[in-house]
Parts: structure tokens; sequence; C-alpha cells
């Protein structure tokens, strides 16, 4: 069976809100992941940087992110991937920040600009931790995509599309040929994200990988509804994961 | 090619992205050494954008102030009005033999953008220039000229609509469509190997300069200086005098209304190691890391980090790195016009301050970079000094 990620903005609308929106989402997805806002998200599209926006003049900060995360109940404390940029966890102390992670029971760290080239400096905390730093692969990874995939843990976050995050009609052509490569190599299971957002698209992407991953989608729903979100989210979650729930734990 | 400074630089760019980056190394590594690209780029930079740039003694200025004898390396009398012609006919030229056709770029001021529009019309190539909204208010001028040239001008609306933003848009937009195109990026900044290969280019300032001030002074200066925003026209003009230990090196960054104020963008005074926009370096950021807001009178300047090079030369001391505020640059501004007729970019005049503040330190013969001519600037001075001026 497929898996599915959902993602959102913490504290779009509020801190509090996105606790409640963890527990909704969660009931229909495996991983369940969280953008610290920063500033300056360059792998973001409009969507998501608007919804970062919103979260810093909120005055959202990292620690306050952990802080809510740390409230959630342990089972779902083990859906949590985070997503952010380098600097905030560079900037947090890489040791602090995946110890943090560790200590809210995360899964795994999406960090978009901290490539391959660049993990050394991350990885080993990550690892020391006991947090998946995330690998990703684009469709312009080619003769990368194999040394990417060795040293891939928890999943692997395969970009559908030329771009930044966003909703869209169009994926790449040779996402079923990267997958057979990434196969070759490792077991750890590849979800597809990037402009996903219909159930048709869920269903397409799971097709020929582990899942989907859906983001800018819910974050519109948030812009739209702000504190009143609640109904929505879990009405848009079940017609994309063809309503079946996915136990938790 | 190292793709760090010490600890700064490297490659922090999305898995997207890492392809064309290190496609791009692979083919500046290919044809920086090569023959006939040296001799086709050199062709351009004399023939068309007008090289070798003047190093002319300012006697006036010598004399008012005493103390050093004041040289100026005129980048303004370039082709397009400032330094910014150097690194983009290399990078035009290197993307051509890439095969690519469209060039994007990212502008402050609009000087870069200029400079990438007239590459690309001179080479018959696409050209689209991502500018901050507010910029392209401040600089109305610019946006016609390359719109003029034949380039598509998006007014970027994120964030502080400045500088920043529009490198982050430029990114995007290369995310977005990599195979055809290339990303001229302006400054010594981003991801390898743009901090190396542009400084490459911009490197014939000092290539230039220390020939120049050999042939008349028979000695090296004792200083150079030159202002800093990512700091292209700086590293350019330090370049070849880094090993020359008895010269001083003197970045001029921008402290807008003051370095202890909110309303400035004095990177390596108030900065603190990040990583951003593709590089490890020195970033105004808060204490969470989100990228600060800056602001300087000048739009060049208006960036919150500062090129890896820099903070590596910042790190060992080999360069000393000074604030100057909007009113001491707007002074130099008016100063320089008056006294030698020469109207400076308002970016530049951050280094003529510098000058005009310490001429007495110096003994000997000092180079002030003039990164660019201050045509672009007068409306917005005008305005500044409370004239009812428009463009």
């Amino acid at each position: 069976m497929s898996k599915f990620v959902s993602f959102i903005t913490a504290g779009d609308p509020s801190l509090a809100k996105t606790k409640e929106f963890i527990g909704i989402l969660s009931e229909h997805s495996d991983f369940v992941e969280i953008g610290l806002p920063f500033s300056d998200p360059i792998a973001e599209g409009e969507v998501i940087q608007q919804a970062s926006e919103r979260a810093l003049r909120n005055g959202v900060t990292p620690a306050q992110v952990f802080d809510m995360l740390q409230t959630l109940d342990p089972a779902r404390r083990g859906k949590l991937v985070i997503l952010t940029y380098a600097n905030t966890a560079f900037s947090y102390g890489y040791s602090r920040f995946f110890g943090r992670c560790a200590d809210c029971g995360v899964f795994g760290a999406v960090i978009p600009d901290i490539p391959y080239e660049e993990r050394g400096e991350a990885a080993g905390y990550a690892a020391q931790h006991g947090v998946h730093l995330i690998t990703m692969i684009a469709p312009t990874s080619a003769g990368r995509i194999q040394t990417l995939a060795k040293e891939a843990g928890g999943f692997i976050y395969l970009v559908s599309s030329m771009g930044v995050t966003g909703v869209r009609s169009e994926f790449s052509d040779d996402l079923p040929g990267i997958v057979a490569q990434i196969r070759e190599v490792t077991d750890v299971p590849v979800m597809v994200g990037f402009g996903i957002s219909t159930p048709e698209q869920v269903k397409a992407v799971g097709a020929f990988a582990d899942g989907a991953i859906v983001g800018s989608a819910f974050v519109r729903i948030i812009a739209e509804h702000g504190a009143d979100s609640a109904p929505h989210l879990k009405k848009f979650i079940k017609e994309l994961t063809g309503n079946g729930p996915v136990p938790i734990g | 090619m190292n793709a760090k400074f010490g600890e700064f630089g490297g490659r922090y760019v999305p898995e997207t992205l890492m392809n064309a980056v290190l496609e791009l190394e692979e083919a500046y590594r290919r044809y920086k050494d090569d023959e006939g690209f040296g001799k086709e780029l050199s062709g351009l930079l004399n023939s068309y954008a007008g090289r070798p740039s003047r190093l002319y003694f300012a006697e006036n200025m010598t004399r008012d102030l005493g103390g050093a004898k004041i040289y100026l390396k005129r980048e303004d009398l370039n082709h397009t009005g400032s330094h910014k012609i150097n690194n983009v006919l290399g990078q035009a030229l290197l993307a051509k033999k890439m095969g690519k056709t469209r060039l994007i770029a990212e502008t402050g001021a609009g000087q870069h953008g200029v400079a990438t529009a007239t590459a690309a019309a001179l080479m018959k190539m696409e050209c689209e220039v991502f500018m901050g909204a507010e910029d392209t208010r401040r600089q109305a001028l610019n946006v016609y000229r390359m719109k003029l040239l034949g380039a598509k001008v998006h007014t970027v609306t994120s964030g502080t609509e400045t500088l920043k933003d529009a490198v982050s848009e430029t990114m995007r937009e290369w995310t977005r469509r990599v195979s055809d195109t290339h990303y001229v990026l302006g400054s010594v900044m981003g991801p390898h190997p743009f901090p190396t290969m542009v400084r490459d280019f911009q490197s014939v300032i000092s290539w230039e300069a220390r020939e120049q001030i050999l042939a008349l002074e028979g000695e090296l200066p004792e200083a150079v200086i030159a202002c800093v925003g990512g700091g292209s026209n700086a590293i350019g003009s330090f370049y070849h005098f880094i090993e020359d230990k008895g010269v001083d090196l003197i970045g001029c960054e921008a402290a807008g209304l003051g370095v202890e104020t909110p309303q400035n963008a004095a990177t390596v005074a108030n900065g603190r190691v990040g990583i951003f926009h593709g590089m490890k370096s020195l970033f105004c950021q808060d204490e969470n890391g989100q990228i600060a807001p800056v602001y300087s009178i000048s739009a060049g300047l208006d960036y919150p980090g500062i090129g890896p090079e820099h903070a590596a030369l910042h790190q060992t001391r080999r360069a000393e790195y000074v604030a100057v505020t909007d009113g001491d640059a707007v002074n130099a501004f008016e100063y320089l016009s008056r006294t030698e007729g020469i109207i400076p970019a308002i970016e530049s005049a951050h280094a003529v301050a510098y000058i005009i503040k310490n001429a007495k330190r110096y003994g000997g013969s000092v180079i002030v970079t003039l990164s660019g001519r201050g045509d672009k600037d007068v409306a917005s001075i005008a305005r500044a000094k409370g004239e009812e001026l428009y463009e």
C-alpha cells in the first residue's frame, strides 16, 4: 500500500493550530512534515514562502516549535519530519538542532540546501542523535542518482519536476526510470514530492514509487481558512489518501 | 579548483541545481586557461568594453585632502558604466560555449542587469532580469535601459523587495529552467564556482592597476580601497595585491544610517557566519538565523551577506572592512563631482568617503576603485537632498 506524507508550516496561523492540524494529518499520513519557517526559502514557491512569512510575523522560533512538538503524544511524534533550511539548523547549532529533533522523537530532517556535497558537516550530528538526514534526488541528478541513494536513510525525497514547490500539472517523464535506478542500490522507500495536489496524482505516483508528499495544497487551505482549517484539511486528506486511515505507531 | 576559502564558500544549493553548478564548474575549468577563450574574452574586454580602464591621478583631491597620493581606477568608464561588464562578458561567453541560449540575472542598482542585457544583445541571447520592486522604483532609468536592450525585467515582490530577494528569485527561476539557461550571478557570491569565477573575471581590475601604478610610481601603493556589497569590484581590485603584504586592502561596506542602528547593510561589522544563497559566509541575521532586512541608500550595497573570499580575508585580517554611512557617501558623491568633475556611483562613493576621511594617514599612493558612474543616482540623490527631481 502506498505511503503518504503531508506538509504544513509551523506557526501558520499559530503553533496551537499547528498542533491541532498535526493531529488531523497524522491520522492519514505515514509522515507529517513540519516546516520550520526560514526568512528566505529558496526551494519554495509562493504558497509556502507566504506561509513562512506569516509564521515569522507571528514570531515563531525553532525553540518554540520544538517545545510544541514535544507536547504531542509519542505515537504521533514518531511520524514527524522537520523541513528547514541550512541556516536555521546551522544557527541553532547542528548538535543542538538534531538533539532537539531526537528529544521530540522526530524521524528525519529535510534540508534542501544541504546537498550531498555538504552533508558531511551535518550528517554526523544527525546520525549521533538517530535522526535521518533525508536525501533529495531530482530529475537532473542523472549520474549522481545511485551515489546519493546509497547514502540515504529513512526515505528518499524524489523531486517530481524542475522548479520550486507549488501546485503543477506536469511531472518529469523520467521518474519511474529514476526510481528503478534507486531500487538497484537501496530498499529505502522513495516518496515523490513537489507539485502534487490531486488524488489522481497521488495514485499515479503510487504506481511507480512508494508514496507521495503533498505540501503546498495543504498550506493553501490554511492560507484560505486560517484557524478554521481543520475540517477542510480533514476532508482534503481523506480525498487524497482514498479515505484509508494509516494506523498510528 | 577549491570550493572553499577556509571555512567559507561551498555549494549549498538544492539537488535540483547541483548538476548545473557542477556542469558550470567543469566548463569553467575547461575554458579558463584555454587560449582561444582567453583571446576572445580579452578581445571583447578591449574593443567592446573599453579596457584597459584608466588609472587617473586625482590631483585636485590629493592637494585638497593632503597626505595620500590618490589614484582612481576608472571602472566607471567601462561600457555600460561599471565594473559589472568584466564579469558579464566572461560568463556570457562561457554560457555560449556551453550551448546555453538564455541568460538570467539578478540586479540591485541595475548595473549588473544592464551589463547582462548588453552582453545578451551582443551575443544574441535571450535575457531576463530579476529586480526587487523597491529597486525598480529607485533605479527606474535602468529598468528602461534593460528593456531597451531587449531584456525582460521581472519585478520581485517577495521579502524585502531588494537585491537579496532578486537573487532568491533568480535562483528559483534557474531551478525551473536549467537546461538552456545560465544564471549570470553578478557578484563573488553564491555556490562554487561563482565566487572563484567572478573573482577571476573581475581580477582584471587589479591586474591592470598593479601594472599601471608600478609604471607611474615605480612602487606598489600603500592601500587599495573599494566598496563592498557582495564584493565583486573589491575582490577584483584586491586580487593581484593579496600577496603584496605591504598593501592595505580596505573594503567599504554600507553603514546606512549607522552600524548601531537597525538601518544598515554592514555585514562584516554586524553579521555572523551562516549559510545562505548557496554559500557559507558572513550574513546579517537575527539570533534564530533569519536573514535580516538590510538598508543602504545604495541599491548595489543593499545586501545582507558578503562573498566567501571576503569573509576569509576578514578572518585572516588580510583585508580590513570599514563601514561608511549614507551621509558620508552622499558627501563623497558631491565632493568628487565638484573636486574632480567625476560623478561616481553612490556605491563607489562609499570608497571615496573612506579616503576623504583617512587621506592624512597615508604618505604614498593609494588606489580607490570607482566601480561605476553616478548618472543612475543623480535623481535619487537629488530627492534625498530634498529636490523635486524626477527622471
